[in-house]
């Protein structure tokens, strides 16, 4: 599903974020994305959804090289990606139902259709009887729900998550990354950043590890050889 | 997916573009009155123009039909030689219309209108000549085509010269063609200032909603996506001047009409104040909505591309 081949980026300022990144997530697989705050979790998912673009090195996904997107064919890399942030990124005046509809609006999907799907999103999340309220009136936790209905309500295979419990206390936390295990039970690949150590180890799910933008740990990074 | 699908989902695409750009426009309703008061007048002044040209134009063509040749006969030429002459004229097929002014006549003319009267007692001889006044035939619509006639004209032994009356109307048509050029340059810098200020207002918008824009990339729209809407702003402040700027247009006509009535009445002419035909109205509106799109996609173009999730 995804596979990072000597990835490296280097940002304005000869700042290596990454450092000759290699491995493979296979498809339905879900990982976690550890190392301490600058290691460059963000960067890689950044990399991934073509925010950023590697300066060495390539990353294919779906067995497409990411490299040979044009910039114009952005847009329809991200939409087989449900992309998932800390900071929610929640459009604070639309309601709830506008705000999961989105990807679905975007793709110019049908009132009626919509309306099922983004429900069902809703559902899966327990926030159907949110569905017109403005985000700004929610909780964090359900805040960050909305997010991840967003990701998830136009199906795409694969989900990427950056920091998504990093303001919420444990319990909610761990109802958060409960929701990314059913999406992974029904084939969708996850690949989880976050610094919550304890939570990770409880989960028990693959561990990739950053140190410094080089991959010490679940890869097959050459680095790790020397 | 089937072609009526995607079809469906054009559709829908663009009906949401539509009409929540128009809610935009209705959610701050005083800026965008004053925008599109703005973009109105800057409609409105060379319609207005346009206007009173095509009713100028129209009164100079009816006073193309008055065209009249004067045609002064030498001093020595007498009343009868100067009938005699007329009579000559009249079988001229360029030549529709004459009459005749003897001296005399021409003599108490002059008294009439020039004032001299008692100067003119005085004198012992009657110094003006026989005047024929004839008008060409209604063929002869030019002054290029007329000038044959007076050259011929001119050449008869009994003529001293001949001068057509149509000159003022000349110079009144080379002044409408000016204020026409001025016009057409004074639309053109306009239709400038109308893109700037809609490009100025999109990008305005666009500024405002640069979180909204970069969220939306994020989870995969499109550029054309994100700038529908805009364009669909654009479109609708083009719009909506362009009907702005109509309505005053005929308010101005209208206020006008009274006084050039009277005017006209003064002239004995039966002159109507002409306002824009129905395809001058249509080519106002599609101009403002075309230059609003226009404006809009310039501002579009230009941002979109500099707005990236980071
Ligand atoms: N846009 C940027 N320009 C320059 N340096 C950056 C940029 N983004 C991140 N960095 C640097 O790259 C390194 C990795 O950052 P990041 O990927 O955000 O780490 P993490 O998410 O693990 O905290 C840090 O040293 C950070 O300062
Ligand atoms: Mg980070």
């Amino acid at each position: 599903m995804l596979q990072f081949d000597h990835a490296s980026k280097r940002y304005p300022g000869n700042i290596d974020a990454l450092n000759r990144v290699s491995f493979h997530l296979a498809k339905g697989e879900m990982a976690f994305l550890t190392g301490h705050s600058g290691a460059g979790k963000s960067t890689l998912l950044k990399l991934i959804a073509l925010i950023e673009r590697c300066t060495r090195g390539q990353i294919l996904l779906d067995g497409h090289n990411l490299n040979k997107v044009p910039n114009r064919k952005i847009p329809f890399v991200r939409r087989k990606i449900g992309m998932i942030f800390q900071d929610h990124r929640l459009l604070h005046d639309r309601t709830v139902f506008d705000n999961v509809a989105l990807p679905l609006i975007i793709e110019g999907l049908n009132y009626r259709d919509t309306a099922r799907r983004v429900r069902a999103a809703l559902d899966k999340v327990g926030l159907l009887n949110k569905e017109n309220s403005l985000p700004i009136t929610l909780s964090g936790g359900e805040q960050q729900r909305v997010g991840i209905a967003r990701a998830v309500v136009n199906r795409p295979p694969m989900i990427l998550a950056d920091e998504p419990t990093g303001n919420l206390d444990p319990e909610l936390s761990q109802e958060i990354m409960a929701l990314f295990e059913q999406f992974n039970q029904v084939g969708v690949s996850v690949l989880i950043a976050t610094h919550d150590l304890e939570l990770v180890n409880k989960m028990g799910y693959r561990r990739l590890v950053l140190e410094q933008g080089h991959l010490t740990q679940g890869g097959e990074s050459s680095h790790v050889a020397i | 997916m089937s072609l009526s699908d995607t079809a469906g989902s054009w559709l829908s695409l663009h009906r949401h573009a539509l009409f929540s750009s128009l809610g935009k426009l209705a959610k701050a309703p005083f800026s965008s009155l004053l925008t599109l008061l703005v973009i109105a007048i800057a409609l409105m002044l060379p319609t207005t123009l346009h206007l009173l040209i095509s009713n100028g134009t129209q009164v100079s063509s009816q006073l193309d039909s008055s065209n009249q040749i004067s045609l002064f006969l030498k001093q020595s030429v007498s009343n009868a030689a100067g009938e005699a002459l007329s009579n000559k004229l009249k079988l001229d097929r360029d030549i529709v219309n004459i009459t005749l002014t003897t001296k005399e006549e021409a003599l108490k003319e002059f008294q009439q209108y020039s004032g001299f009267s008692s100067a003119i007692e005085t004198l012992e001889i009657n110094p003006l000549p026989v005047v024929i006044q004839l008008t060409p035939s209604s063929e002869l619509k030019s002054i290029e085509q007329i000038q044959p006639l007076l050259d011929r004209l001119e050449k008869l032994s009994e003529a001293d010269f001949a001068q057509l009356d149509m000159q003022w109307v000349q110079r009144l048509q080379a002044i409408v063609e000016i204020a026409e050029r001025a016009t057409m340059l004074l639309a053109l810098l306009l239709a400038l200032a109308v893109l700037l200020i809609i490009g100025n207002t999109i990008r305005l918008e666009l500024q405002n909603r640069r979180d909204e824009i970069i969220i939306t990339k994020l989870v995969g729209a499109t550029d054309a996506f994100i700038r529908r809407p805009f364009l669909y702003s654009g479109f609708w402040y083009g719009l909506l001047s362009g009907l702005t700027a109509w309505l005053m247009t005929a308010g101005t006509i209208f206020l006008l009409e009274r006084p050039i009535q009277n005017l006209s009445n003064l002239y004995e002419s039966n002159f109507q104040l002409q306002f824009l035909t129905a395809s001058e109205s249509l080519t106002l509106l599609t101009i403002s909505a075309f230059l609003g799109i226009c404006g809009a996609w310039t501002v579009c173009s230009h941002h979109l591309k500099k707005m990236q999730p980071e």
